[in-house]
């Protein structure tokens, strides 16, 4: 009964969707008040009909209801019941409907913190996250429905993939989506802006801090699955280059542009068409991501159940989606497009730089993610696109990018003099290449260029990033002004030392990681790095639904204890081969990993022993991006505009009056 | 025209994904179709002190199916096998591929035993031969020994049906 109430929330949910992305368009369009008005209930019912439908599934997993096909191929008795209930979205058709609650939460969301917003542009943005709303509706009930019945009922279900009963990654997925459908709020604030044929100031004060916001969920949803797979997979490794993973990374670098290009489009109103554009390209590729990932036309090592009628359905969604937004784009870029004028050295310039670098990265992460598909289309020959590429590709893009990223926040707007410049910040590159240069030789030494080149890179980031915070409170009287900086600029900051956290974490622990495998018997040693690791044997520990061959190994430098770590191996009931969970023992400035390999002759076992210097300084570094992020969403003059819309009597500001104040 | 570019290059994008979905990226060409199959002799999953090997196929069509019992996929496509075997369409040898005797007897025990006989490859040094990549994987070998086909992946009713049945029987019938 409760699946049946959870399928019929569903369809009715599509109905709403329909009314809510039809109805307003015609509204605006024909000037009609009463259809216009429909757009926010619309929303508000469609977010109650699918919790309700995500309440019937979450629930037919608490109590495993194996009638529920989802429910029998993703669960069973004895997993435990956090990971039953992170089952919902572990699967295909789950995560399908967290994507499109999420939907229906964001449209919520906007209609909830309005901020002055006009009501035709609340009903235009609703209407077009309706409109996408239908498309994943008509996709879960036409090929991927959670609620289908398996007739007989097994007896007990199938266990939810092991790798994915894990709480990193039973709240990767969220928080991913969260960033993913996140980005169809800019995507449909260009829309609506398209479709007015107006871009201006108020426009990007309300859609800046929704993208902010999608952009930190996208950030911490990106660093989660890749802190995951760097403790789960027993690799040690961080990033692999997937298509999946490249599938988040694309819509993320498109999402920085945007983000960088809607300051200028607020500041200076210039690019408007190409902030615009990049709004359409970011949702546009996560939708993409969303058909790689489900359509089975690239192989990946991330399991979603492929089925050639679900690629044609995305196919056409896909088309729809953007092909019909980049026709309006097409269509309406000259009624939005103009602006300010600046010279070549000025901020303008050096953030179009970096929009050009972010979007080529963006694109040659789309081709080579895409590049066996083409050969292979084309006859040429099956190939796979690997690490070689993408780094080979990737990293001589972010390395300017990150010597712009210091330079940028120094720059004027509009027009600035190279030399003055030049002489203000000569000492400030001196610096950082001393620095830097000090710092490698302090790790390890090598003449890698790579590593020097970074390295001297995210010290120069630090310490413009101090200059411009020094220049700052200087103007506002010492340290104590601090907390009186507008947080769009801290957080700026922020993130901008995130970047250089990032890189040092990615460039040390790149060069200067050791490993070995090695095949230890209980109480023999081996040394790794400066390290000593003594095997002392494994027992077998049952857990809820495995059981565990534990190790344990302990470490020691110079004779002095550092830790007792316990690699495992799991041998979950339902599956043939066995989990690996590495120990891991974490410092700031390296981590020790061990993972437990095969059972050799006698008691004697395979290990895998790491040492990686400044590795959390990846997940630190984003954590600092995101934390940035929220910063500069919780700007005062968002805020204000809040306040603005709250005022008695106002009856909801103007648009022309706000846009006046710009 | 600048603003049209971004719909033009997503139009060939949609073009490319849309043949995509025809193709199958995880269908490998193997170097080793057409050339004869690799020799091997090695004790069977049944009885260590007897052996099978590529002269057991002797003139006739064969499958060389591999599985073993850790694989979820083989047994999806197991009571196929099972069904074919019984309905003698094509004889089915096995290749057990780095399994232990007792889990791949147990695991015959209980969903049925379609082999004529399954040679046991425990360190898989057979696989690496015939590369392998995963399990399962199923040859097509025909009366002179010659590898004609291989389908990686579980063998489903479409994939019987489409192109491993019509094969065999051209195989059967060909002098």
């Amino acid at each position: 009964m409760i699946p049946e109430i959870g399928h019929f929330a569903l369809i009715l949910a599509l109905g709403v969707a329909a009314v809510q992305g039809v109805l307003p368009l015609i509204g605006t369009a024909r000037g009609i008040p009463g259809w216009v008005a429909t757009a926010v209930p619309a929303a508000r019912a469609q977010l109650l009909l699918l919790l309700v439908a995500f309440g019937a599934l979450t629930y037919s997993f608490v109590v495993s209801d194996f009638s529920v096909a989802y429910v029998a191929h993703n669960s069973n008795t004895e997993q435990p019941l956090v990971y039953r209930i992170s089952a919902v979205w572990g699967a295909h058709e789950g995560s399908l409907l967290l994507w499109a609650l999420l939907l229906a939460l964001w449209t919520v969301g906007v209609s909830l913190f309005r901020r002055g917003l006009p009501d035709e542009l609340v009903a235009r943005v609703a209407a077009t996250c309706g409109l996408v709303s239908i498309g994943f509706l008509l996709f879960m009930l036409l090929t991927s429905n959670p609620f289908d019945r398996l007739i007989p009922v097994p007896t007990q279900g199938r266990e939810l993939n092991p790798l994915l009963q894990d709480p990193g990654l039973a709240l990767h997925p969220p928080m991913l989506y969260m960033g993913y459908v996140g980005l169809v709020v800019p995507f449909a604030f260009a829309v609506a802006a398209l479709m007015e044929g107006r871009v201006d100031a108020a426009w990007v004060r309300w859609s800046r801090p929704w993208t902010l916001v999608a952009w930190v969920f996208l950030t911490l949803g990106i660093a989660l699955g890749s802190w995951w797979s760097y403790y789960e997979l027993g690799w040690g490794g961080w990033w692999f280059w997937d298509p999946v993973e490249n599938a988040s990374l694309m819509p993320w670098l498109v999402a920085t542009g945007l983000l960088h290009s809607l300051a200028v489009t607020e500041k200076r109103g210039a690019f408007k068409a190409w902030t615009v554009l990049l709004a359409i390209f970011g949702f546009s590729l996560s939708l993409l991501g969303t058909f790689l990932v489900r359509s089975g036309v690239l192989v990946s090592v991330h399991a979603f159940a492929s089925d050639p009628a679900r690629g044609v359905f995305i196919l056409i969604f896909l088309a729809a989606v953007v092909g019909s937004s980049l026709l309006l784009y097409a269509w309406r870029a000259p009624a939005v497009a103009g602006g300010g004028s600046f010279e070549l050295m000025s901020r303008e310039t050096l953030l179009l730089l970096n929009n050009v670098v972010l979007v080529a990265a963006s694109a040659s992460i789309l081709l080579g993610t895409l590049y066996p598909l083409f050969m292979d289309a084309l006859g040429l020959g099956k190939i796979s696109v690997g690490p070689p590429y993408f780094n080979s590709v990737f990293v001589p893009l972010a390395l300017p990018l990150v010597l712009l990223l210091g330079l940028g926040p120094l720059v004027r707007w509009k027009e600035d003099s190279a030399s003055a410049l030049a002489r203000a910040l000569w000492p400030t590159a001196a610096a950082a290449v001393a620095l830097g240069t000090a710092l490698v030789v302090l790790l390890g030494g090598g003449t890698v260029v790579g590593v020097i080149l970074s390295t001297v890179l995210a010290v120069w980031v630090l310490l413009t990033a101090g200059a411009g915070l020094a220049r700052r409170l200087r103007k506002r009287g010492g340290l104590a002004g601090l907390f009186g900086l507008p947080r769009a600029y801290l957080g700026m900051v922020v993130a901008h030392l995130g970047v250089a956290v990032l890189t040092l974490g990615i460039a040390v622990s790149s060069t200067y990681s050791k490993e070995r495998d090695v095949n230890m018997g209980v109480g023999e040693s081996a040394k790794v790095g400066n390290h000593d690791f003594r095997f002392e044997g494994v027992t077998r520990l049952p857990g809820p639904n495995y059981l565990a061959t534990q190790g344990t190994v302990r470490v020691t430098r110079e004779g002095r204890e550092v830790a007792t770590l316990h690699p495992e191996k799991r041998q979950y009931a339902s599956q043939s081969h066995s989990m690996t969970e590495a120990a891991i023992h974490s410092r700031l400035t390296r981590d020790i990993y061990v993972a437990l390999g095969e059972a050799a002759q006698g008691d004697a076992w395979s290990l895998r022993i790491y040492n990686k210097p400044f590795i959390q300084w990846i997940w630190w570094g984003s954590v600092l991006m995101a934390l940035g992020g929220l910063l500069a969403a919780t700007d005062r003059r968002y805020r204000l505009l809040a306040e603005a819309a709250r005022q008695p009597g106002a009856g909801g500001p103007s648009r022309l009056a706000l846009a006046g104040k710009r | 025209m600048g603003r049209y570019v971004a719909l033009g290059l997503f139009l060939i994008l949609l073009i490319f994904l849309g043949y995509g979905l025809t193709l199958n990226p995880r269908e490998v060409p193997s170097p080793l179709i057409g050339k004869p199959a690799p020799a091997f002799r090695l004790p069977t999953v049944a009885d260590p002190a007897k052996s099978m090997g590529t002269d057991d196929f002797a003139g006739k069509v064969t499958l060389l199916n591999v599985w073993a019992s850790w694989c979820v996929s083989c047994r999806q496509e197991h009571p196929l096998l099972v069904e074919l075997a019984r309905k003698g369409s094509v004889q089915v040898y096995g290749l057990n591929y780095k399994d232990t005797r007792q889990d791949a007897r147990r695991w015959l025990a209980s969903f049925g035993d379609p082999y004529v006989a399954s040679a046991f490859d425990e360190d898989g040094r057979v696989g690496i031969e015939w590369g392998v990549y995963g399990v399962p994987e199923t040859f097509v070998i025909d009366r002179k020994g010659v590898i004609r086909h291989k389908l990686t992946g579980p063998v489903t009713p479409e994939n019987w049906a489409k192109t491993l049945q019509p094969l065999i029987q051209r195989l059967q019938t060909a002098d």
